[in-house]
Order: structure tokens, then sequence, then C-alpha cells
């Protein structure tokens, strides 16, 4: 970043770095290191708890439900039926 | 520039099934969906395709739990995710003799069930006419503003019960958004072709989840200390 950018980084208000955040967030560079964090706690704060939230999602993703016993009989009674019924319109003699 | 604390979701080579949407391909997902099911022994898929139907029950037992959970984070409903969990794998049998191998399995699987929610969402009305102005909440369901606030920050770890909590609350939009990318791993160009909206809107509908996420969590403490 040129020293004119670091300088307009700098001024942002917390509205103008916040309304950039979704877009340099999805950059996958390091936020903190932008220079209206330096003297901004609440943006520091409000970032830190973004990436405590992504983080958090994330170890979420191994972790699995058990669906209910009688799921596997509805599959089951669904397939016979769509069998059945691919059966019978293959059977019937054509008009 | 050091490396962000978000996580990163490196892309994935494998190209989309014939006749399947242009579905984004979880990269994570290949290995991490593999990796939350069991080991599926490539000749139980074979009696499978063959139309085995004990052998398509084994590969129901090994992939029914990572399907469910997929189903339920996406709509945040048990009825509805096992009504989805069921369609998917109804489709799964009338499409498994088309599985070429590829790509794993079990990332096969996983695309074919986002693509049964989506499917469903869009009957909803979803993303029928604008995703952009569908899937924008109501006022009262916005994330608060974040400048300004005195509020308190979280305080480290987040409690999974509550997050999870708070995810289920999320307006639809916002969580079909954060659970694609923030648990299962998609990237928002992947996204925006799912969900047939632009790239910015998916990283701004993230961006917002996770504000409305972060008021939630914040006010968690507080009203599990009434109860």
């Amino acid at each position: 970043m040129s020293q004119e950018a670091n300088q307009d980084a700098n001024n942002l208000t917390c509205a103008a770095f916040q309304a950039q955040l979704p877009d340099l967030i999805a950059t996958g560079e390091n936020v903190s290191g932008h220079p209206h964090l330096k003297d901004c706690e609440l943006c520091r704060a409000l970032l830190a708890d973004l990436e405590t939230i992504a983080e958090a999602a994330r170890q979420l993703f191994p972790i699995e439900e058990e669906p209910s016993d009688k799921l596997w009989e509805h599959i089951e009674s669904a397939i016979k039926g769509e069998k059945e019924s691919s059966n019978s319109g293959m059977s019937a003699e054509p008009a | 520039m050091p490396q962000s604390r978000f996580p990163a979701h490196p892309s994935d080579a494998e190209s989309p099934q014939p006749g399947e949407q242009a579905l984004a391909r979880p990269v994570v997902s290949d290995a991490r969906a593999a990796s939350t099911a069991g080991t599926l022994d490539p000749d139980t898929l074979a009696r499978a395709q063959a139309g085995d139907h004990q052998a398509f029950a084994q590969l129901y037992s090994l992939h029914k739990r990572r399907i469910y959970s997929l189903c339920l984070r996406m709509v945040g409903n048990i009825a509805e995710a096992e009504d989805l969990t069921q369609e998917a794998f109804l489709q799964l049998h009338r499409k498994i003799a088309t599985f070429r191998g590829d790509s794993a399995f079990s990332t096969w699987l996983h695309r074919l069930a986002i693509n049964v929610v989506l499917m469903q969402l869009r009957k909803k009305g979803l993303s029928l006419i604008s995703l952009d102005e569908a899937m924008e909440p109501a006022a009262e369901e916005r994330p608060g503003r974040s400048f300004g606030e005195q509020d308190l920050s979280l305080s480290g770890a987040i409690d999974r019960l509550a997050l999870q909590r708070a995810i289920d609350n999320l307006p639809a939009g916002y969580r079909l958004i954060f659970v694609l990318h923030d648990i299962e791993g998609f990237e928002h160009n992947e996204i925006a072709v799912m969900l047939d909206c632009s790239v910015g809107n998916s990283k701004s509908q993230l961006h917002k989840a996770r504000l409305k996420l972060r008021d939630e969590l914040r006010t968690y403490p507080q009203e599990e200390g009434r109860r």
C-alpha cells in the first residue's frame, strides 16, 4: 500500500471501513494489518469476532446428526413404489 | 501479506457430472466429505450400481449422517431435512449407475444433495425471480450496524450449541450462504453460480450473516441466564 493510500485508509471512518470489509475479507489477505485498525478498537473487535465466528463454523463441519430410523423405511418404500410403477409402465400394452 | 484467519477454500479441479447443474465443487469438501463418511468398499459401490438393494442400504448407512446433517444445516428444520435426505437418496438410487468415478463418491453424492436442497428452496421461491432481492431479509431481520456501538465483543471461543442455534435462527438467505461458505467450504464464485447471484452479493450476504450471528451470539449468554 502506498503512503498516500495508507493515509487514506487511516482516515477512513468506521462506516467506510466496514463497507469495504466484505471485499477485504474475501481477498483472503490478513485484514488485521489494515491501517484503519491501528487506531480503531471497535473495528478491531468486530474483525476479531467475525474471524472467531468463521473459525467456529468450520469446526461444525465434522459434527454430524443422525436421521430418524424411520427414514430408511420411507426410502425403501419409495424405491419399491418407483420400481413397481416403472415395471407396470414397461409391461403395459401399447395403445 | 500474511494469510487471514478467515478459512480459505482452495479450488477443486474436478468437473461436474453431465446433466448436473454447474454446481460448485467443494474442494475441501472432497477431502472433508470423504473424511466424515465411513470407508466405502468399491465392491459395494459396484453392486449398488448394478441394482443390489443390500449394497444400496450399505451406502445409505455410510452416508446418511453426512447428507442429513448437510440438509439440516441448510434448511434448519428436522422434518424438512429428512424429506430432503430422502429425496437425495432417491435421486442417488436413480442416478447411481451414471457415477463414473471421476470424483470421490462422497463428493458426488454431496453435490447431488446440495442440488436437491437448492431445487427445493427454489420451489419455495427463494431464487425464482431475483435472488438478490429474495435473499434480502426484512429490515427487522438484518444485522445491526456495528459502527458506533459500544457492545462487548464475543469472548474467545464460541459455544457450539449457541452457534448452531444462532445459525438455525438466521433468515434463509443468510443461512444458505453462511452454510455453503463457512461450513461446507464453497468459494464465492461457486456460490454465485449455484445460487444464480452475483459474487458481490454472495460476499455481502455472507458478511451480513456473520454480523447477524455476532448480534445473536452476544445476546446468547444473557438469554441463557434468564432461563
